[in-house]
């Protein structure tokens, strides 16, 4: 409409055209660094201690994973002191306990992404469908409590519940079992740690979906209804794919962090006696860093691990957005 | 129609009338949530309990949620422990300090995220996502902290989270749903960037940023691994150290049972520990907990 108000646009651009315009008033969006600082520069200034915290910690150590390629002595430099090529890998895909701890940290991430990720969903579904205000608010009040603590005090409450005197073995012994030492039983630590961060993390996990489920069309609903749909084909078919996105968005975040599996969780809950199933990759990397002071040979392996932990993510990201269309950026 | 008279009047959200397998529903769905809230709420009723029970009744496991021979000792032992206090107020000094600090980077930084025409602006926030999925990791962290002569002092505990991408990105989000209007009004009146983001934008942003001492505050009180890592002072510790370590030499104690005096005396003194450690948090959660709520929901629209 408007365009018809203005005067007929220009001939395709040719050669004689551009030259008889050179540049006297370049378009405004494409302003020259030197205009955009002599502009901006207060703005800019705001933004260099940031850049320089971003710099040092978070940038200056990913350049510091060079020591995992060389010899590096405690108090030389901090990039080490000569290249060793790739003997730290070597090393540790040819150590047999990194493949234990490799193996025990797939599983430990694939229960937890198992239970810490449907059960927010199966949470908010349940609470999605309570009408007494009160009540739902109560039970959301408490159920992000265990969000809000120390890592150290859920592994500290852990240690009570499991103890020889704690609450588990109080029904160990309802049921007229034997006390057993919980922390000490490798074959038990998969389902302690489990269970904690079940307990730890599913209410508050059911934020975002709380949040979501309000933003699903009532209408929707309805016509659902009107097709004779009941409760939970409702819910089946029109309240899940309305929080898809939500959902496609936390796994991916959730894959994203897999192999990462609750480092200083573990680490505080683990003893020598659990090891075989307890030890991780990032406890592992930690023991050989700080106990047996190796420390390209750690290195080595918190560079996998990162690696890994990014393939992860970007390709769960890529496989989203060509199957559902979404993804996190 | 069948004589529903009160049923009709009941709030209805879909559906006139529930059937039958709907109404044995909402029991069953009101009885699970009932569980919820109990198993999330009795561990922390069990461990007060065990704070103020006596020793003896704690060993041989009688007591669930209800103290069995009031004993206030371990309370009076921890209290008297000056080394406790002192890593309690470590906790609070870091806390503090930390979140200053965070406050000011990430504000400065969310603001100029916030600038849509800012010239290098994607390049900026690139810099800040592209660490939420890649980091140096643990060894080299440790190396660079330690060379800048930062160990055993606050600002290996303060510094290096400063800036948590999450809280930058809700806090740009804020920024960008503030009316530019006003900003370009304020710059007609003559007022500088800073003067605008001083003056203008931060009276307005108030909630916001009581959101973000928030989420900073609680995640640097209960920090425990930089401190651990960074810091081998006993008087410089937090006080989740302090946890830490008395947990870690019970257990080591408890598996090799030698000293039997010591691990009884851990069974209260840990119940008390937690209970000290967590009740700031506790006090503190009934009134906070909203503001948590949309920080995240801020943080999950623009994330």
């Amino acid at each position: 409409m408007t365009s018809t108000l203005r005067p007929p646009p220009p001939a395709p651009p040719s050669a004689p055209q551009q030259a008889q315009s050179p540049a006297p008033r370049p378009p405004r969006r494409r302003r020259s660094w030197r205009q955009a600082l002599r502009r901006d520069w207060q703005l800019y200034s705001l933004a260099i201690l940031p850049l320089l915290f971003f710099l040092v910690f978070r940038y200056l150590p990913m350049v510091g994973n060079i020591i995992a390629f060389r010899r590096f002595k405690p108090g030389g430099s901090i990039f080490g002191e000569y290249w060793v090529g790739l003997r730290y890998f070597r090393m540790f895909l040819t150590d047999p306990t990194f493949w234990e701890v490799f193996t025990n940290t797939l599983v430990l991430g694939t229960l937890t992404l198992l239970f810490c990720f449907p059960l927010p969903i199966v949470l908010a579904l349940l609470l999605n469908e309570v009408r007494a205000r009160r009540f739902k608010r109560f039970v959301q009040s408490v159920s992000y409590l265990p969000h809000f603590l120390s890592i150290v005090i859920v592994a500290a409450m852990v240690m009570q519940f499991t103890s020889i005197d704690g609450t588990a073995n109080q029904l160990v012994n309802l049921f007229g079992g034997d006390p057993v030492a919980f922390l000490q039983k490798p074959e038990w630590f998969r389902t302690i740690y489990v269970s904690s961060e079940v307990w730890q993390t599913v209410g508050w996990g059911t934020i975002l979906y709380l949040a979501a489920l309000t933003t699903v069309d009532e209408d929707l609903y309805e016509a659902a209804r009107i097709d004779g749909a009941g409760r939970l084909r409702q819910t089946w078919h029109v309240t899940l794919p309305g929080i898809r996105p939500t959902m496609v968005t936390l796994l991916i975040l959730n894959i994203g962090s897999f192999l990462a599996v609750g480092f200083e969780k573990i680490l505080l809950l683990y003893n020598p006696l659990t090891y075989p199933t307890a030890d991780v990759v990032s406890t592992y990397l930690f023991r050989m860093g700080f106990q047996s002071s190796n420390f390209s040979y750690a290195a080595a392996i918190g560079l996998f691990e990162a690696v890994i932990g990014l393939i992860l993510v970007l390709s769960a990201n890529v496989i989203s957005r060509r199957t559902v269309g979404t993804s996190l950026w | 129609m069948v004589t529903l008279g009160t049923k009709i009047d009941a709030p209805k959200t879909r559906g006139p009338v529930d059937s039958r397998g709907y109404r044995i529903f909402r029991v069953v769905n009101t009885v699970v949530l009932l569980g919820v809230v109990v198993v999330t709420l009795y561990p922390f009723l069990n461990i007060v309990a065990r704070s103020l029970s006596e020793e003896a009744y704690i060993i041989a496991g009688e007591v669930t949620i209800v103290p069995r021979g009031f004993d206030l000792t371990a309370y009076k032992l921890l209290m008297s422990d000056a080394m406790f206090w002192t890593n309690y107020r470590n906790t609070v000094v870091y806390t503090v300090v930390a979140t200053l600090i965070s406050i000011v980077l990430t504000t400065c930084y969310a603001y100029v995220l916030s600038k849509p025409q800012l010239k290098g602006r994607p390049f900026l926030i690139g810099v800040a996502l592209f660490t939420m999925f890649f980091s140096g990791g643990l060894i080299p962290n440790y190396v660079l902290v330690t060379s800048l002569g930062m160990k055993n002092t606050i600002w290996a505990v303060v510094i290096p989270n400063a800036i948590s991408v999450f809280n930058l990105l809700v806090m740009k989000a804020f920024f960008e749903s503030l009316p530019s209007e006003l900003e370009e009004a304020a710059a007609v009146d003559g007022l500088n960037t800073y003067g605008t983001l001083l003056r203008i934008v931060l009276p307005l942003s108030k909630a916001i940023i009581a959101t973000m001492v928030l989420f900073y505050a609680v995640s640097f009180w209960n920090s425990w691994f930089t401190a651990f890592l960074y810091i081998d002072r006993q008087d410089l510790l937090p006080v989740t150290v302090y946890l830490r370590n008395l947990i870690a030499g019970a257990t080591s104690a408890e598996s090799a049972a030698a000293d039997a005096d010591k691990v009884q005396a851990a069974a209260t003194l840990q119940a008390v520990t937690i209970v000290l450690t967590t009740l700031p948090i506790l006090a503190i959660y009934p009134f906070v907990q909203r503001y948590f709520v949309r920080g995240v929901m801020l943080g999950a629209v623009k994330g």
